[in-house]
């Protein structure tokens, strides 16, 4: 076994030493900031602002729900709320979701995890950063002006004749769309002319994978998005009615042309989780995947089915038997990649080495929501059975299942996998695990009921509600609450650890994939030399290159810490 | 300055295929963009086959087809511009380039012609105008709609092609671009043959097809 | 242990010939993959336990899953998906598809209201009459935005689309009262466009169909299913036309203003703490100046319908509401107590 050369410069420890240089310490000045092409820096920065639109669209939530304590009034009116649910989505899904883990966390490890030094266009990729600013600025411009009330699929012929800030928004929406393409770009660019030497395809993390399958998604369903909105822009501002039946126009083609985009959106929102969890799950099993190229090939394999199927957004708007059954069964055909994906990971798990650290127990959350929620969605797949779920609670119940139980859980188990990486310190795992516990408490209390309330017959989108289902919404709300305390609480003591937790070393989970190769934080350009890895990333049967390496102590073990059983 | 290896690539050649594979990614999302409005286009015009063709027998053939003239020759100007650029002239190149840049505005031209033309006889786009009082089949102000819509989108893609030309023209002229980096122009050059190919489907679409019968 | 599943997952009543069949598929769907989602989690529970880390840095071996076991596990799924599609396909071919004779129902909708046409050219609104028994097709446009015509307890749903007619049908196969609902947001009172089948019995739709009160369960004074005749007559299509359903029922069900039945010469408590008796001025004056009397209990937000409505439309509804006097007050929908706001509601419903 060679040694690995990772180039990092030595630095004695103790009184006097010289401070390590990192891509944090290396420049302080807002210009260094604000003009950055260092991918890890714009991760940062894509991750301080997706945390807030997390925070602005997790507040309308629970308004929305504390308005649902009573069927009536509780303290919104009917047109305020309407606007609330629509912000609520738009801005959980474009500010949050699709933006969240391959900004962020892509952005930060994609081209470490490469042996690169930074991705294939770093000033498009800052570029890409100050598009997401602009659009999220305009998205709350749209909200200054009072919102859009049309919920975030904006059906025509309502949002042609809303009066609400419809315009303003639908440009919002727009222009983050460009930013979601060019980080598309710059990522497939990147794993396509990036990698170091040595790293054929299948040499690479799968969090690689996962991030190369959503680029595509990314890059071609994004526009058919961005010129549905034009138009629905268009006619509202215009009246041009190019949906509009007296003009020649078809309300359902809409439909067509919104949904051809928006279900592989959700795939766009839980790829990335699943690449993050695709790590978690083997670092924490300290073991390879049972199966690396099913998770590699399912990831491709959802974003291009993910395409066949959106046509089971509209079972009931208006569609022949054919074309039900053919979405239909496409519909289950996605699902069985998802479901190859779980087997995978639960298989690693067997005869390997496994300890819960707080991202497992968030792999344990997800691998619960996911699942149960993914398995509601073959279930409204079934054309007959969507009839009477279709626009009901429980069709709200089944997809926050799969963001928030998915996407929101991967997110939040990448946080705190890649922690030590991006700052340097280590959070308290035993906050760690309460946290994660007490959001999954949370969101279960939240979502649950309304599966109930959709079998029921609740339509979504409703303000008054018939007063038998208000026990369910009492239950539902108080659980909004708690997730909303839990996700504050988890923002609390990553703030504490950011500032005053113990330093991390290098590698604190013992890890194989690539990133844990450099020193946390790492230096400006990743790796000073150009890095050989001579293990591939899953590869348990031997120690960490670098264990016992004391040349700068920065490789060392985490004395005591996260590693440890 | 000259263009040069940016920092985290190897060598230039390096660079300049990740530059074309992303223009070429690039430009699949550009396709979507458009395919939108040809969904919208092909899914109206199957249900009202009768109004597109009395629409199109509105639109000037010869105005359409000579556009079309002007973008092809356009595109072989900048493709020679390349070759031209890629054996070290760069004077000839920059003469091109700047030949297909006038087309482009040429093209932009007879394009305002056409549409004060058609302001002129009351087609406004969103079926308003007194052009519909005869001939008001919702096919008929579909058409029209869509006519601005998408080729008022790709003006805009024209101007913004030209945009890029202009500003690879300037490298040219300074010399950060030449023989020993010629591949951003040739990706400028790709990016205005899309600007070419997208036009070369709106035009049968809006001057040639005949329409159908009444269904 | 269909009502008992029923039960359990708060399903409605069964309301329809299709709907326990769309129900027995709904349990083997749930059941079957909360099954295998137990399961893999359970899986995943155990192998956190059985293969918990030993020693710090503990190595393992590479373990790849078999292609049998991943043929295996991928195969049994897919099968079982399949299985769901193939029933789920033909159902809904069976519910899409209306079976030939089925009486014919003409529904538009508009914000924020149902109006049923009937085969013999009367019509009603926010209530369907419908015989039991019978196939009823459901022939659906809508005036301005995109509606969704449901009903929970037949399973029946379907988008309602300017510019186009769609179809659904159903078999009602229990006697009683079921909630319409608007099931696409279409605007500020979307949970508010709300309706109801009214199923009756042969006898009771018989009773119904010649212009009589239909004494049934629920007490509900039957619509009148011709139209013309005499002045009550009338003023039942004036209050169906005006938009007065919108805020009164005929149930006793108070909604936005109280209800019609049994109101005429009534004792009735206003909001500045008179008592009055609502006799024909009384009628007449709340259509005219309703902020005059408004009752407590109510917002005074009915608007006012002088020049709106021409004398002899304002004798109609007099005599209208004077028909339901004896109507036994037995609300059997919740219908939502609703309390309007007075602040920018932008869009009035249109009469």
């Amino acid at each position: 076994m060679t040694t690995i050369d990772v180039g990092v410069i030595p630095i004695p420890h103790g009184r006097g030493g010289v401070r390590r240089e990192t891509y944090l310490n290396i420049a302080h000045t807002v210009k260094s900031w604000a003009l950055t092409t260092d991918h890890k820096r714009i991760g940062i920065l894509y991750l301080v602002t997706t945390i807030m639109t997390l925070g602005l669209g997790g507040a309308f939530a629970l308004i929305l729900r504390t308005e649902h304590l009573t069927p009536q009034m509780t303290f919104l009116d009917a047109y305020t709320y309407n606007r609330m649910f629509t912000m609520h989505g738009i801005v959980m899904v474009w500010l949050f979701m699709i933006p969240s883990i391959p900004t962020a966390f892509g952005n930060f490890v994609l081209p470490i995890m490469l042996g690169a030094k930074d991705v294939a266009f770093p000033r498009l990729n800052l570029l890409s950063y100050y598009i997401y600013l602009a659009g999220v600025v305009w998205v709350l411009v749209a909200l200054w002006m009072g919102g859009c009330d049309t919920g975030w699929t904006f059906y025509t012929p309502y949002s042609a004749h809303s009066p609400s800030a419809v315009v303003p928004t639908v440009l919002g929406i727009f222009i983050l769309g460009w930013s979601t393409i060019i980080t598309g770009v710059n990522f497939i660019v990147t794993t396509h002319t990036m990698r170091v030497k040595g790293m054929g395809w299948f040499r690479m993390p799968l969090f690689v994978w996962n991030l190369y399958a959503v680029s595509i998604i990314q890059v071609l369903a994004t526009p058919v998005l961005a010129i549905s909105l034009a138009i629905v822009g268009l006619d509202h501002w215009f009246d041009w009615g190019l949906f509009d039946p007296a003009r020649g126009g078809d309300p359902v083609l809409y439909q067509h042309l919104f949904w051809f985009y928006s279900h592989p959106a959700v795939y766009i929102m839980i790829l990335p989780a699943m690449g993050v969890i695709a790590e978690v799950v083997c670092t924490f099993s300290h073991k390879n995947p049972s199966s690396y190229k099913a998770i590699a090939y399912s990831a491709l394999g959802i974003a291009f089915v993910g395409f066949l199927t959106w046509g089971h957004h509209m079972f009931v708007a208006g569609m022949s038997q054919f074309d039900a059954a053919a979405f239909g069964v496409l519909s289950m055909l996605v699902a069985i990649f998802s479901a190859i994906k779980v087997f995978t990971w639960v298989l690693t798990m067997r005869k390997g080495s496994v300890v819960l650290r707080t991202p497992l127990v968030y792999f344990f959350a997800f691998l619960f929501l996911f699942v149960f929620g993914g398995m509601t969605g073959v279930a409204v797949a079934t054309e007959s059975l969507d009839i009477h779920w279709h626009d009901t609670y429980f069709i709200v119940a089944h997809f926050h299942f799969i963001m928030v139980g998915g996407t929101l859980t991967g997110w939040l188990a990448g946080l705190h996998y890649w922690f030590p990486k991006m700052t340097g310190r280590m959070y308290n795992e035993r906050w760690g695990i309460t946290g994660a516990t007490l959001v999954f408490a949370g969101f279960f209390l939240t979502f649950f009921p309304q599966f109930l309330l959709g079998n029921a017959g609740m339509p979504r989108r409703y303000y008054y509600y018939n007063p038998v289902y208000q026990p369910l919404h009492v239950v539902s709300t108080v659980g909004s609450w708690l997730l909303g305390a839990a996700m504050l609480m988890t923002l609390g003591y990553l703030l504490v650890a950011l500032f005053a937790g113990p330093r991390a070393s290098a590698n604190p989970w013992d890890s194989r994939s690539y990133e844990w190769y450099t020193p946390s934080p790492p230096p400006k350009h990743n790796f000073t030399k150009e890095p050989v890895f001579a293990l591939d990333p899953y590869d348990y049967t031997v120690p960490f290159p670098g264990v016992g390496d004391e040349a700068d102590g920065s490789l060392a073990r985490d004395p005591g810490g996260a590693a440890n059983g | 300055m000259a263009e040069q290896v940016v920092e985290h690539f190897e060598d230039m050649e390096k660079q300049a295929h990740a530059a074309r594979l992303g223009m070429w990614i690039f430009l699949a999302s550009e396709v979507l963009f458009f395919s939108g409005l040809f969904a919208l286009y092909t899914t109206y015009r199957t249900e009202h086959p009768h109004g597109f063709g009395v629409a199109v027998e509105h639109n000037t053939l010869a105005w359409g087809s000579i556009n079309t003239g002007v973008l092809l020759v356009s595109s072989y100007t900048v493709a020679l511009g390349v070759h031209e650029l890629r054996r070290g002239r760069q004077r000839t190149s920059a003469l091109l380039v700047g030949v297909t840049i006038f087309l482009g505005a040429c093209f932009l031209g007879i394009k305002t012609g056409e549409y004060l033309k058609h302001f002129g006889e009351g087609i406004y786009p969103g079926g308003v105008g007194d052009f519909y009082r005869e001939h008001g089949e919702p096919g008929t102000k579909m058409f029209f709609t869509l006519y601005y819509c998408m080729t008022g989108l790709h003006a805009v893609h024209v101007f913004a092609g030209m945009c890029v030309l202009g500003f690879l023209l300037w490298k040219i002229v300074r010399r950060e671009i030449g023989e020993w980096a010629p591949h951003p122009l040739a990706i400028g050059a790709v990016y205005w043959h899309l600007v070419d190919v997208i036009w070369i489907f709106l035009w049968p679409l809006f001057y040639l097809i005949p329409g159908g019968s009444v269904r | 242990m269909n009502n008992l599943l029923r039960g359990w997952l708060n399903l409605p009543p069964q309301a329809s010939t299709y709907a326990r069949s769309l129900d027995l598929l709904h349990y083997f769907v749930i059941a079957s993959t909360m099954v295998g989602a137990t399961f893999v989690f359970l899986l995943a529970l155990y192998f956190l336990t059985r293969y918990h880390r030993q020693r710090p840095y503990e190595l393992t071996s590479r373990v790849k899953t078999g292609v049998p076991i991943e043929f295996a596990i991928i195969g049994g799924l897919q099968v079982l998906f399949l299985v769901f599609w193939v029933i789920g396909a033909t159902q809904y071919q069976h519910v899409m598809n209306a079976p030939p004779g089925a009486m014919q129902v003409y529904v538009t909708a508009k914000q924020w209201m149902w109006k049923f046409s009937y085969p013999d050219g009367s019509a009603s609104m926010d209530v369907l009459t419908v015989p039991l028994g019978k196939p009823i097709k459901l022939v659906m446009t809508s005036r301005d935005v995109i509606h969704s015509f449901y009903v929970p307890a037949f399973r029946a749903k379907h988008d309602v689309v300017p510019g186009r007619y769609y179809t659904i049908w159903f078999t009602a196969n229990t006697p009683g009262l079921f909630n319409i609902e608007c099931a696409e947001y279409c605007g500020v009172d979307h949970s508010r466009m709300l309706g109801l089948v009214q199923v009756l019995s042969d006898e009771d739709y018989r009773r119904w169909l010649d212009g009589r009160p239909v004494a049934t369960e629920e007490g509900l004074a039957g619509a009148s299913a011709r139209g013309g005749g005499d002045l009550a007559e009338r003023g039942r299509e004036v209050a169906s036309r005006r938009g007065c359903f919108n805020c009164h029922t005929l149930d006793g069900q108070p909604h936005v203003g109280p209800s019609w039945a049994g109101l005429y010469m009534s004792s009735v408590r206003l909001t500045d703490g008179r008592t009055v008796v609502a006799d024909e001025a009384y009628l007449t004056r709340s259509m005219m100046d309703p902020q005059a009397d408004v009752v407590a209990g109510y917002k005074g937000v009915m608007p006012t319908y002088r020049g709106a409505l021409e004398e002899p439309e304002v004798a109609a509804l007099v005599e209208f509401i004077k028909t339901l006097q004896n109507t036994p007050f037995a609300p059997s929908m919740q219908l939502p107590k609703v309390v309007p706001e007075t602040q920018g509601q932008p869009q009035e419903p249109k009469p």
